[in-house]
């Protein structure tokens, strides 16, 4: 495995994981489920892709822009569907993510169905990196404060959080806002890295894989999610080796963690300095009482 | 003065009236309770009040506004906020994280200040997590305050949701059923409860209840409801001795002896 291919590997969980932490706003701490994300990054792909391109602008501008466009439709689409109980959300973005798929088929400006090639190769690990730890920090710093408990008291209890004067659709409606501007700017960079698009990437299956990850990942859990994207990414390419067996064993794994740990690998806890350090005591004690335990035979 | 009004409220789900011109008024500072069989509309009207539901007639109002056309969460913002019967606790956060949810709107920093984490953002902060501490205090959840609210024992989950709601300084607090449950020395302690903090945060109180010895204990005031319909309003002993609610609660008196 020569540097040139784990880089890519890096490059496309970073891009995945982009996504996947918007969806992990909207799935884990607000609690709607969506099947329609490559939907979002299809657009952040082509607004992207069309501003460097046709407008000559530079990359970083194009990738807001492309953010902004899809979480504006995001806007567009949750102010008819948020109103929705729970599965009918679920149900309503699935439909959104093929309608959008299905129009970039036949819109011959960006090509049709043939794709778009010939964009320019501006995605490198560096800036993924990058782009992913402001990403990081920005959901971190929103899920621990006021905005965020709010999102998470209309996962738990959507009445209880009315009445404790919490506007449950503004707080949908914002949530669905940011998750759809990461998978903007996610599709941006995938955009930017394969030089080539086609509406056929961001079928059904891209949204499944995005929602596979954040509960394998752990709703709730911002590591889990970080960890589900690099495995569950780079899963099929360490399993080359197995030819046609490496997605029916990719399958396996998501189906071995599901059945061992339902709640996800995180299951809604955090890898932070002070949960270290509360494992490390903890193991710290069950070695002391069973050194003692030991010593009170003798 | 009154705090609350309800004016002639009627609810009709299709054909039912769940409650029929209903009017009652109530005081500042004051405890007042609902009483009645059950499906008399005793929640129902409390889900009028929070918005929950929209009245088929007649008008509410809170401190001479007309509330009825409101959402619940405006509802809140203006002072009113309410705990179920059958309890809403947000149960995988814990007892501490569940009160300082509901104190949100006590610190005003935008989505923007909480993601670059400024000034204003850590002194509201500040002011939530002192306002969770000192709730935690008066309500005796202090050495709970860790835990998953869905592990803590019943009467304890029944305490944490009041406390939830006092978290949002409310002028008007509603208790549904707060002592559903609990064994009478509880409901002693929970009696105390509801009068201390009426005190200290000048709240008024409307409750429904079923046990007696609570509602006789602290109400000022009592409205007996039967199948929508106001049967009797007044104090403790006027009820105890009013001839229909008698009647509602324990079936006619036979007037011949056989």
């Amino acid at each position: 495995m020569d540097w040139f291919y784990v880089k890519g590997i890096l490059i496309l969980s970073g891009i995945n994981l982009l996504a996947v932490l918007g969806l992990s706003l909207l799935t884990g701490f607000t609690g709607l489920f969506s099947f329609g994300h490559a939907g979002f990054m299809a657009i952040g792909a082509y607004v992207t892709a069309s501003m460097s391109i046709k407008f000559g602008l530079p990359f970083i501008p194009s990738l807001m822009i492309g953010a902004m466009g899809a979480a504006l439709v995001s806007l567009f689409i949750g102010r008819w569907t948020l109103n929705l109980k729970g599965d009918y959300f679920c149900i309503a973005t699935l439909g959104f993510g093929e309608a959008i798929r299905l129009i970039l088929d036949n819109v011959q400006y960006f090509g049709g169905a043939r794709g778009w090639p010939g964009i320019p190769l501006y995605t490198n690990l560096t800036n993924v990196l990058i782009l992913n730890i402001i990403g990081v920090v920005i959901l971190v710093n929103l899920i621990r404060s006021r905005h965020g408990r709010n999102m998470k008291a209309i996962r738990e209890e959507e009445l209880a959080s009315q009445i404790i004067g919490i506007n449950v659709f503004k707080y949908k409606m914002t949530s669905l806002a940011i998750s759809a501007a990461y998978a903007g700017v996610a599709g941006g960079l995938l955009a930017h890295y394969t030089g080539f698009i086609q509406p056929k990437m961001f079928q059904l299956i891209k949204s499944t894989e995005l929602t596979i990850i954040v509960i394998f990942g752990g709703l709730g859990s911002i590591s889990g999610s970080i960890i589900g994207a690099i495995v569950l990414t780079s899963l099929p390419e360490i399993l080359r080796a197995f030819a046609k067996w490496r997605l029916v064993i990719y399958g396996m794994a998501v189906i071995f963690i599901m059945i061992t740990r339902p709640q996800g690998l995180m299951g809604g806890y955090e890898i932070t300095y002070g949960n270290i350090k509360k494992l490390v005591s903890r193991i710290f004690s069950i070695f002391n009482t069973k050194k003692t335990l030991g010593g009170d035979k003798q | 003065m009154n705090i609350l009004e309800i004016k002639n409220v009627t609810k009709k789900f299709g054909g039912l009236t769940a409650v029929g011109n209903v009017d009652f008024n109530v005081e500042k500072d004051s405890i007042y309770g609902l009483i009645g069989p059950n499906g008399a509309g005793k929640t129902t009207i409390f889900n009028l009040i929070t918005g929950i539901y929209q009245v088929t007639e007649g008008e509410i109002l809170f401190e001479k506004q007309r509330i009825t056309k409101l959402q619940p969460y405006q509802i809140a913002d203006i002072g009113i906020t309410r705990t179920f019967q059958n309890i809403r606790l947000f149960k995988k956060l814990s007892t501490y994280e569940n009160i300082l949810t509901a104190c949100h709107y006590n610190s005003k920093y935008t989505i923007l200040d909480a993601i670059i984490r400024n000034r204003k953002f850590k002194v509201g902060e500040r002011k939530l997590h002192s306002q969770v501490n000192e709730l935690l205090e008066i309500m005796g959840l202090a050495d709970r305050k860790d835990v998953i609210a869905g592990n803590l024992p019943y009467g304890l989950q029944r305490r944490l949701e009041i406390a939830r709601a006092l978290a949002l300084r409310p002028k008007l607090l509603l208790l549904d059923e707060p002592a559903a449950g609990m064994n009478p020395e509880e409901t002693i302690k929970l009696m105390e409860l509801i009068k201390e903090n009426r005190d200290r945060f000048n709240l008024t109180v409307l409750v429904i209840e079923h046990h007696m010895d609570l509602i006789m204990g602290i109400c000022d005031k009592i409205a007996v409801l039967n199948f929508g319909r106001k049967l009797a309003e007044g104090n403790a002993q006027e009820i105890q001795t009013n001839p229909v609610v008698i009647e509602a609660y324990l079936g006619e008196e036979e007037v011949t002896l056989a």
